[in-house]
């Protein structure tokens, strides 16, 4: 194995944890309560373990560049990759991006691998799975098809290999609902990695320190058009939104539950509540 | 509502070659409020799905031929051979809409179809209708079930995967008679590259007979509170005729395998009738359930988070709880 070139494709998320809400039909992330995507970790993570498997010399020349698509606040995610070990970031803003649906994610995300490509060949892109906010899953599939490179979603294992003939491959496990896969497919490609995949780190003193002063580089749609029509698209279709928000309510609050405290009859309350509502 | 517009609306079917599941049976309902419903099938569909298909009104499969490269089994679980047949489909077919259920596969299937396509995108809709002029619009329950969006698709081709038990199926007013026609697909490279090397199909202990998790009508649930012993979760699945489903702890502790957890990163369930046992209610899990009709908790902590969400809960001992209530509702169904 030589040296990576690995792209890892980011969310700034709001915190699971926070009250997540909409305004104007976007999700509110603000910098009190937004944060690096859970799931996104295990990516990065998946990264960084390639890259440390290496030799010494290759492991010099690799690279893990982070990327995120969205305005100042999701630098946050940015950092917090760098924290864990992340060598560059690179974010993607521009007006025409305010208000992106998948395709308009997707396509910004695929233009970008391909203006890092541009640079110097990338040999993976890795995602989450999901993001939490949003929990579609799709983007890494449009993404990979934006830059006509395989996909593999739901990865709980893989190993980047040579097939019979020398060329680059990935063999992957992908772990499905009542199965599971074994895939080989052509690299360079697009992995999602599930929360099974790894045990993504906790970030070190040094990397913390370090993270807050790292440069990342922001990339408005202009400085990446030229990629954009390497890969035959044309930058003002790929982000113009196919879906629209019509509106967005918070649901109603549930009405106080009816608690039965369990003095030995408490099953048969349960039983009863259930056929009294003709759930039985 | 009878049908408006000329639209066509492509079903692609999950089970073609066994019989549809009601997940399947929920979408051709769903279908056949938007316009003429036409089924796309991988593979040679049985006669107990024809019979099925006939019952909900469709007249037309459409089997996809793919010549010696398409065997069936691997062709439908290669998610990006299965977004080129719909392609397909859609091209012969001259459809507007394509729906799929919505599982992880899926997912993938219709983000590829809806690039090749160029069609708009709607994932997990909860609710499919059509606006004045006559675009798709899909609702949806976000953010652990604690707010409701609508989305519409602007461009002319919608693809939208439907939750499951989003509708009650329901057969058409008449039965029709169903035509099969075949059509080519000829799979591009890199669809054919991406064909699984080898598939395992995972043998739920014990799962015989219950129904499946992501589309069941009633979901009995356990977690940490079991510790480990799911005999009194399982005794009241089974006599509500209930999924058995579980929190991740519980699959990290190896106590259930994978397949059973309920969650943001495992089973999305939104049944008419959710049962939580021994579940604190973890923003993770809640994610995974919280759109469910009617949410039961029982937990020792009558302080736990999952009761500020629950319509009734019983503060107790799960293990004594679920079999009493298992025990009386036997009774009350007379078995």
């Amino acid at each position: 194995m030589s040296a990576l070139r690995i792209v890892v494709a980011v969310k700034y998320v709001p915190d699971i944890q926070s009250d997540r809400g909409f305004v104007d039909g976007r999700v509110v992330r603000t910098s009190d309560d937004g944060t690096l995507n859970e799931l996104d970790e295990n990516a990065v993570e998946a990264a960084l373990r390639l890259v440390e498997a290496l030799g010494e010399e290759d492991r010099a020349a690799s690279e893990v560049v982070v990327l995120t698509v969205g305005p100042a606040d999701a630098e946050q995610a940015l950092r917090k990759a760098y924290q864990l070990g992340a060598d560059r970031a690179v974010r993607v803003t521009d007006d025409a991006l305010a208000g992106a649906d998948y395709f308009a994610t997707a396509g910004a995300v695929a233009v970008a691998v391909a203006t890092l490509a541009a640079e110097r060949p990338v040999d993976l892109v890795l995602t989450g799975m999901a993001a939490l906010d949003g929990l579609g899953s799709v983007v890494p599939t449009i993404t990979s098809a934006a830059l006509g490179w395989p996909a593999v979603g739901l990865v709980t294992a893989f190993e980047l290999a040579q097939d019979a003939s020398g060329a680059p491959v990935l063999r992957a496990t992908r772990e499905l609902d009542g199965a599971t896969e074994q895939v080989e497919v052509p690299r360079p490609a697009v992995v999602s990695v599930t929360d099974h995949a790894n045990d993504p780190r906790f970030p070190n003193f040094k990397l913390i320190m370090a993270a807050r002063t790292k440069n990342v580089d922001v990339w408005s749609l202009a400085e990446v058009a030229d990629a954009a029509g390497s890969l035959g698209l044309d930058v003002a279709t790929l982000t113009t939104p196919r879906t629209r928000t019509l509106s967005a309510e918070p649901r109603p609050e549930r009405p106080e539950p009816e608690i039965v405290v369990d003095k030995g009859e408490g099953g048969i309350a349960l039983a009863e509540y259930l056929i009294r509502n003709e759930l039985v | 509502m009878a049908p408006q517009h000329n639209r066509t609306v492509l079903v692609l079917l999950d089970t073609p070659l066994t019989e549809l599941s009601s997940s399947a049976l929920e979408l051709l309902t769903v279908a056949r409020e938007l316009g003429r419903v036409e089924a796309v099938s991988i593979g040679s569909p049985s006669v107990a799905t024809l019979a099925q298909l006939g019952s909900y009104g469709v007249e037309l499969v459409r089997q996809a031929k793919g010549g010696g490269s398409l065997g069936a089994e691997a062709a439908a679980t290669s998610t990006p051979l299965v977004a080129e047949v719909l392609a397909r489909a859609v091209e012969v077919s001259d459809a507007d809409v394509v729906l799929l259920t919505a599982t992880f596969p899926n997912k993938e299937s219709a983000a590829r179809l809806a690039w090749l396509t160029g069609a708009g995108l709607i994932v997990d809709a909860a609710s499919v209708t059509t606006s004045d002029d006559g675009h798709v619009v899909g609702g949806k329950r976000v953010f652990a079930g604690s707010w409701d969006t609508v989305c519409e698709v602007v461009t002319d081709k919608a693809v939208v995967t439907v939750r499951a038990n989003a509708v009650v199926a329901a057969p058409a007013d008449a039965p029709v008679e169903v035509d099969v026609e075949g059509f080519d697909v000829s799979p591009s490279a890199l669809a054919l590259a991406s064909v699984p090397t080898s598939r395992e199909v995972h043998v739920v202990a014990g799962a015989s007979g219950r129904p499946a998790l992501a589309e069941a009508a009633v979901v009995v649930a356990g977690g940490r509170g079991t510790f480990g012993d799911f005999t009194p979760v399982e005794d009241l699945a089974d006599a509500l005729g209930a999924a058995v489903g579980a929190t991740r702890d519980c699959v990290d502790e190896g106590w259930i395998g994978h397949d059973a957890q309920i969650g943001q990163t495992g089973v999305t369930v939104a049944p008419r009738l959710y049962v939580g046992a021994g579940i604190s209610g973890a923003p993770h899990h809640r994610g995974g359930m919280q759109a469910s009709q009617v949410i039961v908790a029982v937990n020792a902590d009558p302080e736990c988070p999952i009761f500020e969400i629950s319509d009734f809960a019983v503060v107790g001992d799960l293990a004594e709880v679920l079999p009493q209530a298992a025990a009386r509702i036997r009774e009350h169904q007379g078995r």
